[in-house]
C-alpha cells in the first residue's frame, strides 16, 4: 500500500509543475492586465502614472522567465504571492473560501451518490420497467441540464413559489442555504452515477460468477449484496472519484449564481480581473484536490478488489 | 314602553354613532400610518446589493477604485467632500466651512470637531494629512494619487524626494490649509471614495483591509468574502439621529437573474436592473412602484482613433458627422436598450451645468450623411475595424444594430470582439481604428473635457487623439478663470465644439435603474453611481421582513 502511495505521489509532482507552468504562461500571453481591467466597465478611470507604479509594484514589467522563476521558487515553499486586488496573501484568501467550498462539494456529492447510485441500482434490478425508464430519463436530463438554468429553476420553485428555502447566499452557514446550490451542483454527477451504476450492475448481473451463485441456490438478495454490489462498486467508485475531484472546478457557475463564498467565485472574479496570483492559487488548489482524490480512489481500488495490484 | 319607531330610531342613532367612531378611528389610523410613513423609523435592517462582481476587491478604501467596493466603503468611510444628490453639487462633509484665497489656490478648512472614528478617537487635521500622504506613497499604487496630486508637493512624496506634502498645513487640530496647484474646485478630487480619511493607528495594521475602521455612519462587523459585508450602526456618527437602521448588509449578487428572484422573494431591498429586467419591472404594477431612475454621468459612444494608427476617413470631420447622421440612435435605444438610456446630445451629460439645453442631438438623416461622405471623398463609403466588448448596452449587440444602418451609406464595419478588461488597454495603446465603450463624464466637467485636450496623452484618456486649437483655447481659459459662471460658459462652448467636431458617435447616457422594496425609504438617485447610496439617510419601515 505504501508503495502505491509513493508511486502516485511521484506522479503528482510533475503534473503539478506542468499545470503551474501552463497556467502561468497562458495568463502571461493573454491580452489585458489587472491594471487595465480596473476601468471596470468604464466606471473608473485610472491615472497612467498610478498604472505604471502598480505594474512595478506587482512585478508585471519584469521579464517573463524571471517572473516564472520567482513564482516557482515561492510556490515551492508554500508562498502563493499576494492578490493584486486585495493586496492580501493568496493563501489567506483561499483559506477563507475553502470551507464553504468543501461544504458545498460534500453536500453535492452526498446528494449525487445517494440519489444517483440508488436510481441506477433500482433501474438495473428491473431493466425495462417503469423505474428503469424514469430513472434513466432523470439521468439523461441531469446530464443535459445547464447548471445555471437548473439553479435558476430551483430558485424559482423552492424559494419564490414554495417559499421553503432561501434563494441565495451563505446565511449563517447552515443547511437551509446549502440545499439549493448543492442540488444544482450535484445534479450532473448524480446523473452520471445513475447511468454508470445501472451499466455496472447490469454487467455484473450477467457475469458467470453470478450465474454460478444463483445456480448454487443462493438467495437473490444475498447474490446482490455479496457479489453484484461489491463488483459493481469498482466502476462506481472510479466515477465518484473523478466527479468529486472535478467538482471544485465545476462549482464556479453555481457559486456565482447562488452568491456562495467558495473558491469558484474567487476564481471567476480573479480571472475576469486578471488577478494572476489569485488565479494561479485557485487553479493550483483545484488541481491538487483533483490529484489527491484520484490518489485516494486508486488506493480504494486495492482495498475493494484484492485482484488489483499496481506495478505487477 | 318605548314605541317600535322610537326603538328603531335609537338603533339607527347607535349605528350612526358607532359608524362615525369607526370612521374617525380609521381616519386616525390612516393619519398615523401616513405620519409613520413620513417619519424615519429607528432600527431595522437594510439589505443592499453589490452587483458588479462576485466579491469585493478591498475594504481599504484607498486601495481600490472600484464602484463595487465603494458601495461598502461609502457606509464605513468618509471623505472631505461629498456629492449632494438633491442639489447636484459638491458639499463639505468633514469640514464645517472653507475659505479660499484670492488666487484660488489656498483653501482653509474648519474641520468638524464632532467626527469620531469607529475606534472612538476624534478626527483631527493630522488624520487628513496622514491619509493624503499615505495615498501618495510612491511604492504603492494607490488609485487616489491622481486626485491628491492636485495638492502642492504631493508629487514630491510620490517620487520619494519628500516625506511630507508641502501643500498640507495643520494650523490647529481642527483647521487645515490645503494649497493646490490648479484653479479648480478641489471638491471634485476630494470626494472620491479612494481619498477617504483613515486613522493612522488602524490603517497601519496588517489586517486593516479585513477590519476597516472609518468615520462613516456604519461600523464594520463581518465580511464573508464572496457573500456579504455586515455593518452596524455607529452611535457616535456626527449627524444627529443618524443613521436610522441598526444594521446594514451589502450582499454580493453578481447574477442579474438570481438578483431578480431574490428581489421578488423579498430577500433583498434594492436591485440594479438591466434592460430586460427594466421592461419586466415596468410592466408589473407592483414592482413598477419601486423604481428609481437617474441619468448617470456615463456617456456611451464610439470613439474614433484620429491619430495615424486609426482609419484615415475619420480624420475628416464630415465623415464623423456623417457617421452620427447615418445611425438611428433613438430606434436602438428604444428597441434594443429598452429605453434604459437617454439619447446622447453631446459629450457632457444633462446633469452637467455646462450642458447646453438648447442643443439637439444629431438627426437621423442618411441622405445628408451620404452627401457629406461624398464631399469628403468617400462616395462609396469605406470599411473600418470596430473594437467592441460583449456588453449588452454598449457592446456587440449595439454594433450588430448599427451595421446595417451604416451599410446603407456605404460604411462597412469589421467587428473585433475583445474582453472588457482588454478594451481600455487597446484604447490606451491606440491599437484601434474605433472602439465602442462607456466613459465617466462627470461630475467635474473640466476634467471630463480634458480628455479631448490636445496635450492630454492617450494614456490619460484622450483615446481619440483629438486635437483642436479652438477647443484647447476654451479649455485653457476655463482652467485659468476663477469666475465659476464664466468657467461654466466656456466649458459649454467647448462641449459645443466637440458636438460639431464629432470625434465620437454620441450614442447615449446611461439611465441607471434601481428597483427597491416598498418598505425602504431615503434612497437617492445619485447620478455619479446609483449603487452608491447615503446609508445614513436610508430607513426601513416596520413592514420590512428583515430581522
Amino acid at each position: 500500500m505504501l508503495l502505491v502511495l509513493a508511486r502516485r505521489l511521484a506522479n503528482v509532482v510533475p503534473t503539478l509543475v506542468a499545470v503551474i507552468a501552463l497556467v502561468f504562461l497562458l495568463f502571461s500571453v493573454l491580452p489585458g492586465s489587472f491594471i487595465s481591467g480596473m476601468g471596470e466597465d468604464g466606471r473608473t478611470t485610472i491615472d497612467p502614472a498610478v498604472m505604471e507604479r502598480m505594474r512595478k509594484e506587482m512585478g508585471l514589467d519584469d521579464p517573463l522567465p524571471e517572473r516564472f522563476a520567482k513564482y516557482i521558487a515561492h510556490t515551492a515553499v508554500g508562498d502563493l504571492g499576494k492578490s493584486f486586488r486585495t493586496r492580501e496573501p493568496v493563501t489567506y484568501l483561499i483559506g477563507q473560501r475553502i470551507w464553504p467550498s468543501l461544504k458545498l462539494m460534500f453536500a453535492a456529492m452526498a446528494f449525487a451518490i445517494v440519489v444517483g447510485v440508488t436510481l441506477g441500482f433500482l433501474a438495473a434490478l428491473r431493466p425495462g420497467s417503469l423505474v428503469d425508464t424514469v430513472s434513466m430519463v432523470a439521468a439523461i436530463s441531469g446530464l443535459s441540464l445547464s447548471q445555471f438554468w437548473f439553479g435558476l429553476m430551483l430558485m424559482y420553485l423552492f424559494a419564490l413559489t414554495l417559499q421553503w428555502l432561501p434563494s441565495f447566499g451563505y446565511g449563517d452557514g447552515g443547511i437551509m442555504h446549502l440545499i439549493l446550490p448543492a442540488i444544482a451542483l450535484g445534479v450532473g454527477p448524480m446523473a452520471l452515477l445513475a447511468r454508470t451504476t445501472r451499466a455496472a450492475v447490469l454487467d455484473v448481473l450477467n457475469a458467470d460468477f453470478v450465474r454460478t451463485a444463483r445456480s448454487k441456490g443462493m438467495s437473490e438478495r444475498r447474490v446482490v449484496e455479496w457479489h453484484v454490489l461489491r463488483n459493481a462498486l469498482v466502476l462506481v467508485i472510479t466515477i465518484i472519484g473523478l466527479q468529486f475531484g472535478s467538482l471544485m472546478g465545476q462549482a464556479v457557475v453555481v457559486e456565482k449564481l447562488f452568491a456562495w463564498p467558495g473558491v469558484g467565485s474567487l476564481l471567476i472574479d480573479s480571472v475576469f480581473q486578471r488577478d494572476m496570483p489569485a488565479v494561479q492559487g485557485c487553479i493550483l488548489l483545484i488541481v491538487l484536490f483533483f490529484l489527491a482524490i484520484n490518489t485516494l480512489v486508486d488506493i480504494a481500488y486495492v482495498a475493494i478488489d484484492p485482484r488489483i495490484r499496481y506495478g505487477r | 314602553m318605548p314605541s317600535d319607531r322610537f326603538v328603531q330610531g335609537e338603533m339607527l342613532m347607535r349605528i350612526l354613532v358607532w359608524s362615525a367612531v369607526a370612521a374617525f378611528a380609521l381616519m386616525g389610523a390612516g393619519v398615523a400610518d401616513a405620519q409613520q410613513a413620513q417619519t424615519p423609523r429607528k432600527g431595522g435592517v437594510i439589505r443592499m446589493t453589490a452587483p458588479y462582481a462576485a466579491s469585493f476587491g478591498s475594504l481599504d478604501p484607498q486601495a481600490t477604485p472600484r464602484a463595487q467596493d465603494d458601495i461598502v466603503n461609502k457606509a464605513i468611510h468618509r471623505t472631505l467632500y461629498n456629492w449632494d444628490t438633491a442639489n447636484s453639487k459638491l458639499v463639505l462633509e468633514l469640514a464645517k466651512s472653507v475659505s479660499v484665497s484670492d488666487d484660488g489656490l489656498v483653501y482653509t478648512y474648519k474641520l468638524r470637531d464632532d467626527a469620531y472614528f469607529h475606534n472612538g478617537r476624534k478626527m483631527t487635521a493630522d488624520d487628513i494629512i496622514y491619509s493624503y500622504t499615505r495615498i501618495m506613497d510612491g511604492k504603492k499604487g494607490y488609485p487616489g494619487a491622481r486626485y491628491i496630486r492636485l495638492i502642492k508637493g504631493a508629487t514630491d512624496v510620490e517620487k520619494g524626494t519628500a516625506k511630507e506634502i508641502s501643500g498640507l498645513r495643520k494650523i490647529d487640530d481642527y483647521t487645515l490649509e490645503i494649497t493646490i496647484t490648479d484653479r479648480v474646485d478641489p471638491g471634485y478630487y476630494l470626494f472620491s471614495g479612494s481619498t477617504a480619511i483613515l486613522p493612522k493607528e488602524e490603517a497601519e495594521k496588517p489586517d486593516f483591509a479585513s477590519h476597516p475602521v472609518g468615520l462613516g455612519p456604519f461600523k464594520f462587523k463581518e465580511h464573508i468574502p464572496g457573500s456579504r459585508v455586515v455593518m452596524e450602526r455607529f452611535d457616535k456618527f456626527y449627524k444627529p439621529g443618524k443613521p436610522y437602521a441598526d444594521r446594514l448588509e451589502v450582499l454580493i449578487m453578481a447574477e442579474a437573474a438570481a438578483r431578480d428572484v431574490a428581489f421578488r422573494n423579498k430577500e433583498i431591498d434594492t436591485s440594479i436592473l438591466g434592460p430586460a429586467q427594466y421592461v419586466a419591472y415596468r410592466a408589473d404594477p407592483q414592482l413598477a412602484k419601486g423604481i428609481l431612475e437617474v441619468p448617470e454621468m456615463f456617456t456611451r459612444s464610439i470613439q474614433f482613433n484620429l491619430a495615424d494608427g486609426g482609419a484615415k476617413p475619420f480624420k475628416d470631420k464630415r465623415v464623423r458627422q456623417a457617421f452620427n447622421l447615418a445611425i438611428d440612435s433613438d430606434l436602438i435605444i428604444k428597441r434594443l436598450v429598452k429605453d434604459k438610456a437617454y439619447r446622447a446630445v453631446s459629450w457632457l451629460p444633462p446633469s452637467s451645468a455646462s450642458f447646453d439645453k438648447t442643443m439637439k442631438p444629431y438627426a437621423h438623416d442618411p441622405e445628408k450623411a451620404k452627401k457629406l461622405l461624398a464631399e469628403a471623398g468617400y462616395p462609396n463609403g469605406f470599411e473600418f475595424e470596430l473594437t467592441t466588448s460583449q456588453n449588452e448596452s454598449w457592446g456587440m449587440p449595439i454594433v450588430e444594430a448599427i451595421m446595417p444602418m451604416l451599410a446603407k451609406v456605404g460604411i462597412k464595419i469589421k467587428p473585433k470582439l475583445v474582453e472588457v478588461t482588454v478594451l481600455t488597454e487597446i484604447a490606451m495603446k491606440g491599437e484601434h481604428q474605433a472602439y465602442i465603450g462607456s466613459s465617466l463624464t462627470g461630475p467635474d466637467s473640466l476634467a471630463t473635457l480634458r480628455c479631448y485636450y490636445s496635450k492630454t496623452p492617450r494614456t490619460a484618456c484622450n483615446y481619440t487623439g483629438f486635437s483642436s486649437p479652438a477647443f484647447d483655447k476654451l479649455l485653457d481659459e476655463a482652467g485659468q478663470t476663477g469666475d465659476m459662471a464664466k468657467r461654466t460658459d466656456l466649458l459649454k462652448q467647448a462641449n459645443n465644439v466637440l458636438y460639431d467636431e464629432a470625434p465620437v458617435w454620441f450614442f447615449n447616457y446611461n439611465k441607471a435603474v434601481l428597483a427597491h422594496q416598498p418598505w425602504i425609504h431615503g434612497l437617492q438617485a445619485n447620478p455619479t453611481e446609483i449603487t452608491h447610496q447615503y446609508p445614513e439617510d436610508i430607513w426601513v419601515d416596520a413592514t420590512s421582513p428583515a430581522k
